[in-house]
This record gives structure tokens, sequence and C-alpha cells, in this order.
């Protein structure tokens, strides 16, 4: 049924926001969907579709897609693809009514140039100058009906950050869009003249776009000194470099010193949570179910929370502080040297988070090259759930003493595993580029440098949640299920009546960690870590949780609580470490070697970044085993 | 030390990249000879997109740790980072 007249009666109206990069656009789709807001993927590719849905001064529903910053409609990258495809009408049930072009109205120069070239498209378009009180205040006289005029569409203000700063462009979106929406049926005739600009076309909509804000807009009173006096100092060649160093170092130390309270108490719950159902069920399988394979597989999963929300409020934080791209700017020589692009850095940063999001990130990188060798080394840095590993083995084996009288060695070892990571990417790196033959050398590198903006709370607390609900849905389905999966082989078959070897050696684990154990003895594994090993595919982190349920059925449950404790006295230090060599290259998980089938679009480079890690994890596993067999340490 | 006379030091057209930072000027014309990676006029189009066009002026406003690469460069009213080898194709006076 197609209601019309009542507003209430009216089909929602289609808007997609396009913009530059670092034009506010995702700071106004924010304040114009709130929370009403959700993230999935464009169907058969992995760009990102932000969609959200907000109502009009007059009550109109609206629902907003956030596309892909881009510079141009011609699709350099799989998202500016996106951008070009839903600005042009070419996907379906993804054709706007409605165009809201973002621009920074203290950087129109650019902005500009995009309207003048999606004119050509034919759609109706607002032009939206955002951040119109950072303009004002540095004195930037904008003439909005000239350059309405100048420009031939519709020009409203906004100040995204601010509440009230869309209460304009909500009410003139009324006005321009019940004049829009009686054309929409004709949105499939709308006279698009778009085609890919050749570089005199570029120059040609530059000049244009310098005429109009020749007439309509004055020179800024005040400009930004602010940004050039901090990027003084953080762009110093030394300094800066200096600079980025520490602000690494605190991140890392954030995540591990922040978090231990938090983690504490969440581990403490699980633990009164199994001790509680340990009392309330009678003994049996059901009260091993519930205990050992449901609350402490789960916690020793959700326990990481914390962790990787600091990672990720370091990281939100400084992209928009608009730090990021500066770190990009510093590390590109020195990134450069293993053949790695500058704007790898946010990427491979992002890893050590997870390398989920970080091989996501990678979409900034246009050339292809460039990105699958990110791509490929991007799962070698140390991500958060190789830190339970780490910690467990650690705090087991390394002893807890001092090395030059200031130092702990514990953290020493734990630093240089994750220096280990990522000088073997750097490695991997330079040895995909010797392998791939380049065309015409190195592909450019050119990013602005935005100024520098205090980041909004709101905001980085929307990008927060987003991280801890995608964690959680991870944690409560694939983790879960996997501990359910670990609890049964290590569970079933029972053991027979008068055994004597604990229930655990009569298990399906038993049986299969035995028969995975000759290809892991080289390196130093027995059967309980082949068997660990399986679900840790899912995801790493669930290792820790295996171990714990395997040693805990094989032990009892005091074995449980003191899984490091007991782990000691099983394994020789030579095991232990041969341990976490493998952990540092294993390739691992599998949602990990999923995303890079997507991102890569097809099945050939996982299969060669597994196989590399697989290769690499052996060798250092078996490396690292038998030089310490020959240390003594066996 | 030249002694050649301002008017024709005014004239005589550098690229960027070899400028120093400190460096003011206006765009002459892009030319852009090598491709990195990617085509020549690829390279130019999107020069062009980040305001690189001729009579933009430009300021070299920092430059990268490791032999002074990239540059960071202010375009009229936007701060751009690109390395020296792709401000080769920016001649400036």
């Amino acid at each position: 049924m197609t209601a019309t007249g009542t507003s209430a009666g009216l089909s929602a109206w289609r808007f997609a926001l396009v913009g530059t990069p670092n034009s506010g656009k995702t700071a106004l789709f924010n304040a114009l969907t709130g929370s009403r807001q959700k993230v999935a993927n464009y169907p058969g590719v992995t760009v990102e579709r932000k969609a959200g849905v907000f109502q009009t001064a007059s009550g109109h529903r609206v629902n907003l897609v956030d596309l892909p910053g881009t510079y141009s409609l011609r699709g350099r990258s799989p998202d500016e693809e996106i951008t070009r495809d839903v600005v042009l009408g070419r996907l379906a049930n993804e054709t706007p009514d409605l165009l809201l072009c973002v621009a920074d109205a203290t950087n129109l120069r650019v902005a500009l140039r995009l309207v003048i070239e999606m004119k050509r498209v034919g759609r109706p378009m607002l032009l939206v100058l955002n951040m119109i009180d950072i303009a004002r205040r540095r004195g930037i006289d904008i003439d909005l009906d000239k350059l309405s005029a100048e420009l031939g569409l519709p020009v409203v203000t906004s100040t995204a950050v601010r509440r009230g700063g869309t209460e304009e462009l909500l009410r003139r979106i009324d006005e321009l869009a019940a004049g829009v929406s009686n054309k929409t049926a004709a949105s499939a005739s709308i006279g698009n003249t778009w085609a890919a600009p050749t570089t005199a076309e570029l120059r040609a909509a530059q000049r244009e776009a310098d005429r109009v804000i020749k007439v309509a807009v004055g020179e800024p009173k005040r400009p930004d000194t602010l940004t050039g006096r901090i990027d003084s100092v953080l762009l110093h060649p030394v300094a800066g470099l200096l600079i980025l160093l520490c602000l690494l170092f605190v991140m890392f130390q954030a995540v591990f010193a922040w978090a231990t309270p938090v983690m504490d108490l969440i581990e403490a719950g699980f633990d009164a949570l199994g001790a509680f159902a340990h009392d309330a069920l009678p003994d049996g399988l059901l009260q091993s179910f519930i205990q050992n394979g449901v609350i402490s597989g789960v916690g020793s999963v959700i326990v990481f929370l914390p962790q990787i929300l600091i990672l990720f409020l370091f990281i939100l934080l400084l992209e928009d502080l608009g730090y990021m791209a500066r770190a990009a700017f510093l590390m590109d020589r020195i990134m450069g040297g293993a053949g790695l692009h500058g704007r790898a850095f946010i990427p491979l940063l992002s890893s050590f988070a997870c390398a989920i999001p970080g091989i996501m990130a990678t979409r900034v990188i246009d050339n292809r090259r460039d990105r699958l060798t990110t791509i490929m080394v991007a799962p070698l840095m140390t991500c958060s759930a190789r830190i339970p590993v780490y910690t467990l083995i650690i705090s087991a084996f390394i002893p807890n003493t001092q090395v030059w009288g200031f130092v702990g060695l514990q953290g020493l070892v734990m630093f240089g595993l994750y220096a280990i990571g990522i000088l073997s990417a750097l490695g991997v790196a330079f040895v995909a580029n010797h392998l791939f033959v380049r065309d015409g050398g190195m592909p450019p590198f050119m990013l602005e440098l935005p100024d520098y903006k205090l980041p909004r709370l709101r905001s980085v607390a929307m990008g927060l949640y987003t991280r801890a609900t995608m964690f959680l849905y991870r944690a409560g389905t694939t983790i879960f299920s996997m501990m359910v999966l670990i609890w049964f082989l290590a569970s079933f078959p029972r053991a027979p009546v008068g055994a004597t070897l604990p229930a655990i050696d009569y298990s399906l684990a038993a049986i299969l960690g035995r028969w995975i154990e000759p290809l892991l003895a080289p390196v130093g594994f027995n059967w309980q870590i082949s068997v660990a090993l399986i679900p840790g595919m899912a995801a790493r982190e669930v290792a820790v949780a295996s171990l714990g349920t395997v040693y805990a059925i094989e032990g009892g449950k005091e074995a449980a609580e003191q899984i490091g404790q007991m782990l000691a006295t099983k394994w020789s230090l030579a095991t232990a470490l041969a341990l976490l060599a493998w952990y540092i290259f294993a390739p691992q998980c599998a949602a990990t070697l999923a995303v890079i089938k997507r991102e890569t679009g097809g099945w050939r480079w996982m299969f060669v970044t597994f196989f590399y890690m697989l290769t690499l994890a052996y060798v250092a596993a078996f490396v690292t085993y038998h030089t310490a067999v020959a240390l003594g340490w066996g | 030390m030249t002694d050649n006379p301002a008017s024709a030091v005014a004239e005589q057209r550098t690229p960027l990249g070899l400028a120093q930072r400190g460096f003011c000027g206006r765009i002459e014309a892009i030319v852009v000879t090598v491709g990195s990676g990617v085509s020549a006029s690829e390279v130019e189009r999107r020069l062009i997109e980040l305001g690189f066009v001729e009579g933009a002026t430009v300021e070299v406003l920092h430059e990268g740790p490791i032999g002074g690469d990239p540059i960071a460069v202010r375009v009229n009213d936007t701060t751009i980072a690109l390395r020296r080898r792709e401000a080769m194709a920016i001649l400036v006076t």
C-alpha cells in the first residue's frame, strides 16, 4: 500500500551523506541519527554501511547513510567505489532522494571542487557547511546567498558537534525535500552527465571552485595558528618521533596497568559465579558443563574486554584528534624501508588490538600491492588475544626478577614478544615486496593533515560501544560454542569404571591430541597443548581456557584455579618458550583468515598468509625448543 | 652564491620536491613525468584533487624525520603530506 497525504503516512526519504575525508561527515551523521544507527556491510563487499534514521522538523522520517569519504567519484578504492555507485544510483535500493554534501567550512577549496564534480550527476543536492562555528571564530566570512547562487545549490550551515547545531539543517530539509520527493519517481532519469574527469576537467573544476570562493568567501581574519604551533612540535624530526614512541609506550602501559583492576574484578566475578554453580548443582555432567565449559570458558575471554577497550580508546582519541595522519607522516620513510606505505601505520597499529579491524582499515591504502602486503603482515602484530596466552606462560615460567636493577624480567619478555612481532612483520613485508614485481616503484603517499580538533566524548563513546558489542557478540557466539566443543571433547567418552588414569586420558580430546602430537612433538608440545591449539583457531585466547578445561578436568577443581602454577609443574621451560614462539607467528584466528579472504577477494592470499605463518610458527617453535633444550632448560 | 638578478630567480621554476622547510611560493605547473606505481595522469589527478593546481600558493611547513621526506605542504588553506618524489612534479616559483 502506498500511503500519501499525511506526513506520518509518507514513506521515508532516503538521503546520503557525501564529502571529503575530515569534513566532519561522520560527526554530522552521529548528530543527526544519535543512537539510531547501525553498522553493517554492503552486500558482497566489506565496506561498512553506516545507516541511521532521523526526523525532520516536521516529523518526516529520513533514512540516512554515511558514505565513505572521498575526494572524487572516480572510485580508486573499494570504499570510494561504494560512494560512487550510491551517488550514481548503481546500487539497488540505495539510490538517494537527496545528497547531503558535507564541506568543512574552514576548508572549502577541495570540498567545492568535489561539489562541482557531483553536480554533474544531476541528483538533488544540498550543501552543508559544517564546522561553521570554527569558521566564524576564525573570521571566515561566508556569504551563503552568494555561495548558493554561484553554485546553483541550496546551502545550509551546521555545527555537528554542538547541541542544536543541526536545527537549521533539519528545517531546510523539509522545504527542500518537499519539492524533491515529487520528482523522486523520475530519479532514474536525472540527466547524469558525470564521467570520470580528465586532468583538464579537474583543473577547470578547481578553478571554478576558486572563483566561487573568491566571490562568496572572505579571507580568514584569524587563521588557525594553533595547529601550526602544535605541529611544529609533533612533526619535529626528532621530538616528533620521540613523542610518537612515548605515546605508543603509554598506550601499551595503559593496556596492561589500567586494565588490571577491572580484569581482576571480572575474574573474581566469574570465579564466584562458577563456585555458585558448583554448589548449586549436583555433582555430575551438568555441573561440570556449567562450571568448566560455560562459566570459566566465557569468563576467560570476557576478561580481556577492558584491555581491548583501552586500546581502542587510544586509537579512537588519536584518530578524532587528527594525530593518526601525523603518525603516518612521521612513519612513512621508516616503514618505507620495509616496503610498507605510510598509511599502513594506522592499520598495523589497530592490529595491536585485533587484526580484524586492522585488516579492514587497510582500505585507506588505494594501491593493491601495498594493501596486500599490509594485510599479510597485520596478523603478525601482537593482537590483544595473544595477551592472555603470553601473560599466562610468562607468569608461570619467567621468574619475577629484576634485570639491570630496574627492569622486570617478565615485562622484558613481554616487550620482546611484541618486538619480535613487529620486526618479523617488517621482515615479511620486505621479502614480500621483493617477490612482487613492482611496476614503476613505490605508489604515491599523499595525505591531508587535518586541523587538530578536540575529540568529542560522544563520538568516542559511540565507537567504544560498537567495539564492545562486537567483542561480546564474538565471545557469546564463536568463542562460546568452541568452549562447549572443547568441554565435550574433553569429557566424552567418560572414563571406564575402575580407571586408573585421570578421566581426560580416555576422552576424545586425548585421542585427537595424541593423533596430532607426533607432528608437534618436535617442537616440544604435548598432547594437551595440541588439543588446546584446535579451538585456538576459533580465537587465540580460547587456548588458555582450553588448557584450563583440559587440565581442570584432568586434575579437579583446584587445578582450574591455578592453571599457571600447574603448567609450571607439567611443562618444561623449553616447551613454554616454544609455545610463546609459536604464538608469535601462529596463523590464527579463523576470523582473521576469513577477513583476509573477504578483503583480498579470494582464497589465494588467505592460503598464502596461512602457510607462511604456519611455517614461521613451526620453525620458530622448533628453533626455540631445541635451543632451550641445548641450554639445559628441557 | 649565484648572482642572478631577482627577476630571473622569480621566473625560474623549481620542483617543490627540492624545496626546503620554510619555502613559500606559487604553483606554476604540474608536470608529472613518472608514475609511481600508478599512471602519471593518475598521479596528476590526485595532486589536483588535493588542491595542487596552477596559481595556488604553497608553503613547506614540515619535513619528515628521515632524509627530510615526506614533506607537509600548505596549499592555500589545506595541509597535505606527500613524498618529495611526487612533489617533484609540482613546479613552483
